[in-house]
């Protein structure tokens, strides 16, 4: 079965073009980002032994990702208990059937949504718009997204890449008149507009932060306490989540917590976190009368059991990676061309979409810093899993024809020294034509994309390894006694090595 | 023992200044470096691109030239790294791999071989001048060093640190990257560029060429005078200064 259309217009290359040519795209997305993550780092550092908590949050992931199954099961069983209706979708499609069935059933005509990254990878709200019933947006970046007929271009922040005159312009038009670029007029408008949706709506639809397999609940963290409107006020409410969504135990939960709205907004906890356990119960104030779950798949189970990829399936989806990531902040998410943006969005996409070529060159995108595991809050190696898919492409044959020339090359060259030497020296002769000054400016061939942002130096006259012998005699001649206290720290080294000890 | 020097493809045949100067400094502690001639590159641009089987093959240079040192010192953090990759690579080579985790036991990045193995922070460097540090990410970020040049540049008499903003973010060479995704890696040279003339630093200074030679490249390209400069560079011109300011006074 065909996996979920995207849209995917041209190379990463092109739409990158398109971001760093806008330089207010830029602007938002390299103040925010700067916001957010200075933001982390700082409750990360107020809260203390941050690396030990990332273990800890670490080893539940791969606990349970290990016994997905098992926690799946358990989680179903509880839930359904609870009254819940339980869905299992293999692929977006499924999972839109399941969810146009009950909206029909209900004859809804209008759902209200809180923020899922789930819903928008499947493209939930076009299906719903088909049989007639009104998705909308409620999360204030979601909605503003939506206005735009945009899709999110971050996890957390959707509308990260406008600024608050564009938003304002955005909702002028909805609004039919002149709103002020001020924030708080533009979310108040917003608020007021929203309540009669919510009042009206006959579906509410959430995404899923983590599901308590212990129980069958679901939990939601938000700001806006628009997830709260969603899952109380419609009669029917359905919960779309990734099938690895889950943790054990509401004790787990406290890490998690403790985890995810530190590293995606820098708060100790958002506004609002909500523990939902079943439809309302007879003493319950208020809550929907009928309550689905619908387990998506769609590519995730294909990582198991792949040594390599198994740990995306750890992701919280809280886009600390996004925040760090140098290559994001110049390009922002649409030039990343899936649902998922960002460092993470790069593994991702690929891997749901089973590494299929159209995704092949996303994974170029990055400079392998290692930012981005550097702030996962649950230390998966994203910049290791580019390498693999990397390897994969290439493994798969789907590689540039010029590039697999040149790394031919290379091998031939790097595999002997006397290959490699002569190559440099044929280098020191063939530079001559477009060395000056000891760097080289023109741009051509494959020195036009570096030399149009630098200039490329030299090879040196006399390489390295061609003034050694002369300076070892030298040194040689002049060499002093082993300084005692050098010689005997080395000692101490050599002796901690063998017996195991490693220097890291 | 057998201390080797790891040169790097990029310093031998472009910046071999850092290899002498890193042979002058440790010679005066009675270290010589042994310089095995079959080393070429450790194969990180074509492991990145994903091209492991020609990575393979570069790697076994490296790893027959080192396999008899007691110490491998090298000038990049991020060639230092790729080491670690190497028994992964060489999964289906076992006695390759035998010998690539022999070779990453004993290879140090060179400020954190001078300080955490030979236990020196204070080389007697004088070098008065201004100088901010960019901290490169394979170098600080994964391979861990990060005090060590810190330990170092705040011993060294008359310069004045000053930190770059936003250090630690990547100055956007990434190897191969740069060729690929040139329009993006121009994007981040020149943020990092910025920051680089925002602190009025005389001196960039690194652990890392191919980090710097992409930050020196930017900066030379629109004539702005930074010099930049490997840290082994840096201190080894300080001691030498230092040597002459003593022999005047004396």
């Amino acid at each position: 079965m065909s996996t979920q259309q995207t849209e995917l217009k041209g190379t990463v290359k092109e739409r990158a073009e398109l971001a760093l040519n806008n330089d207010f795209l830029r602007q938002a997305v390299r103040f925010t980002t700067e916001r957010l993550r200075s933001g982390k780092l700082k409750a990360a550092e107020e809260h203390g032994n941050w690396d030990e908590w990332r273990e800890r949050g670490r080893q539940i992931r791969l606990h349970t990702i290990a016994h997905l199954d098992y926690y799946l099961g358990e989680f179903a069983n509880n839930a359904r208990e609870n009254g819940v209706h339980v869905h299992f979708a293999e692929t977006a499609q499924e999972a839109i059937s399941i969810g146009l069935e009950i909206a029909k059933a209900k004859q809804a005509k209008s759902a209200v949504k809180s923020k899922s990254m789930v819903t928008e990878e499947i493209h939930l709200n076009q299906a719903l718009q088909s049989i007639d019933c009104e998705a909308i947006e409620t999360d204030l970046g979601e909605y503003i997204i939506q206005l735009a007929n945009e899709t999110p271009s971050h996890i957390i922040i959707p509308a990260i890449h406008k600024n608050r005159y564009q938003i304002a312009e955005l909702l002028s038009e909805d609004a039919g008149e002149t709103l002020p670029p001020e924030t708080s007029v533009l979310a108040g408008y917003v608020r007021k507009k929203l309540r009669e949706k919510f009042l009206q709506a006959d579906i509410g639809v959430t995404g899923c932060n983590f599901a308590i397999a212990e129980t069958g609940s679901i939990v939601l963290f938000e700001n806006e306490g628009n997830a709260r409107m969603v899952s109380t006020v419609p009669k029917t409410q359905i919960t779309f989540m990734g099938m690895e969504r889950i943790i054990p135990s509401w004790a787990d939960l406290e890490v998690m917590a403790t985890l995810l709205p530190r590293s995606a907004t820098g708060q100790k906890l958002t506004v609002y976190m909500s523990g939902i356990t079943g439809p309302r119960r007879a003493e319950d104030g208020d809550g929907p009368e009928e309550m689905h779950i619908i387990i998506l798949d769609n590519g995730r189970s294909l990582q198991l059991g792949d040594p390599e990829f198994q740990e995306l399936l750890n992701c919280i989806r809280c886009g600390a990676c996004l925040n760090a990531c140098p290559v994001y902040r110049h390009i922002g998410g649409h030039a990343y061309g899936g649902t998922y943006s960002g460092p993470i969005g790069a593994v991702l996409t690929p891997a749901l979409q089973k590494n299929v070529a159209e995704w092949d060159d996303i994974a170029n995108a990055s400079s392998l810093c290692g930012a981005c595991y550097e702030a996962c809050p649950v230390k998966i190696p994203l910049h290791d899993m580019l390498v693999s898919l990397r390897r994969r492409k290439v493994e798969a044959g789907h590689d540039n024809a010029l590039e697999r020339i040149g790394m031919k090359g290379f091998a031939t060259v790097m595999s002997s020294v006397k290959v490699y030497h002569s190559a440099l020296k044929l280098g020191k002769i063939g530079q001559k034509a477009v060395v000056r000054d000891g760097g080289i400016r023109v741009k051509i061939g494959p020195l036009k994309g570096w030399n149009s942002y630098r200039v490329a130096p030299s090879i040196s006259k006399q390489l390295f390894r061609e003034q050694y012998s002369e300076l070892r005699s030298e040194l040689g001649q002049q060499a002093k006694e082993a300084d005692p206290a050098v010689a005997a720290r080395m000692q101490q080294w050599l002796t901690g090595r063998d017996g195991g000890a490693s220097h890291e | 023992m057998k201390v080797s020097l790891f040169i790097t493809c990029l310093s031998d045949a472009v910046y071999p200044r850092v290899g002498e100067t890193m042979m002058r400094l440790l010679a005066r502690y009675g270290i010589v470096l042994e310089f095995p001639n079959v080393q070429t590159c450790c194969g990180q641009p074509a492991y990145n691109s994903g091209y492991w089987k020609e990575a393979r093959a570069a790697a076994k240079t490296i790893i027959t030239a080192f396999e008899d040192s007691d110490f491998v010192v090298t000038p990049s953090g991020s060639c230092a790294y790729m080491v670690h990759h190497y028994p992964a690579m060489f999964e289906e080579e076992p006695e390759w791999q035998e010998k690539a985790i022999q070779l990453q036991k004993k290879v140090f990045e060179f400020s954190n071989f001078l300080v955490e193995v030979l236990g020196i922070q204070d080389v007697g460097a004088r070098f008065p001048h201004k100088v901010t540090y960019h901290p490169s990410c394979h170098g600080s970020r994964l391979l861990g060093v990060k005090h060590e040049p810190m330990a170092l540049l705040n011993n060294v008499q008359g310069l004045e640190l000053v930190p770059l903003p936003f250090a630690e973010d990547c100055c956007g060479f990434g190897g191969t990257f740069a060729v690929k995704m040139s329009d993006i890696s121009g994007a981040m040279v020149a943020e990092k560029a910025e920051h680089v003339i925002e602190t009025e630093a005389e001196v960039l200074v690194g652990l890392d060429m191919g980090c710097l030679m992409n930050i020196a490249g930017h900066l030379r390209y629109r004539n702005k005078p930074v010099r930049v400069m490997h840290l082994v560079e840096l201190l080894y011109e300080g001691v030498n200064y230092s040597d002459e300011h003593a022999a005047n006074r004396a």
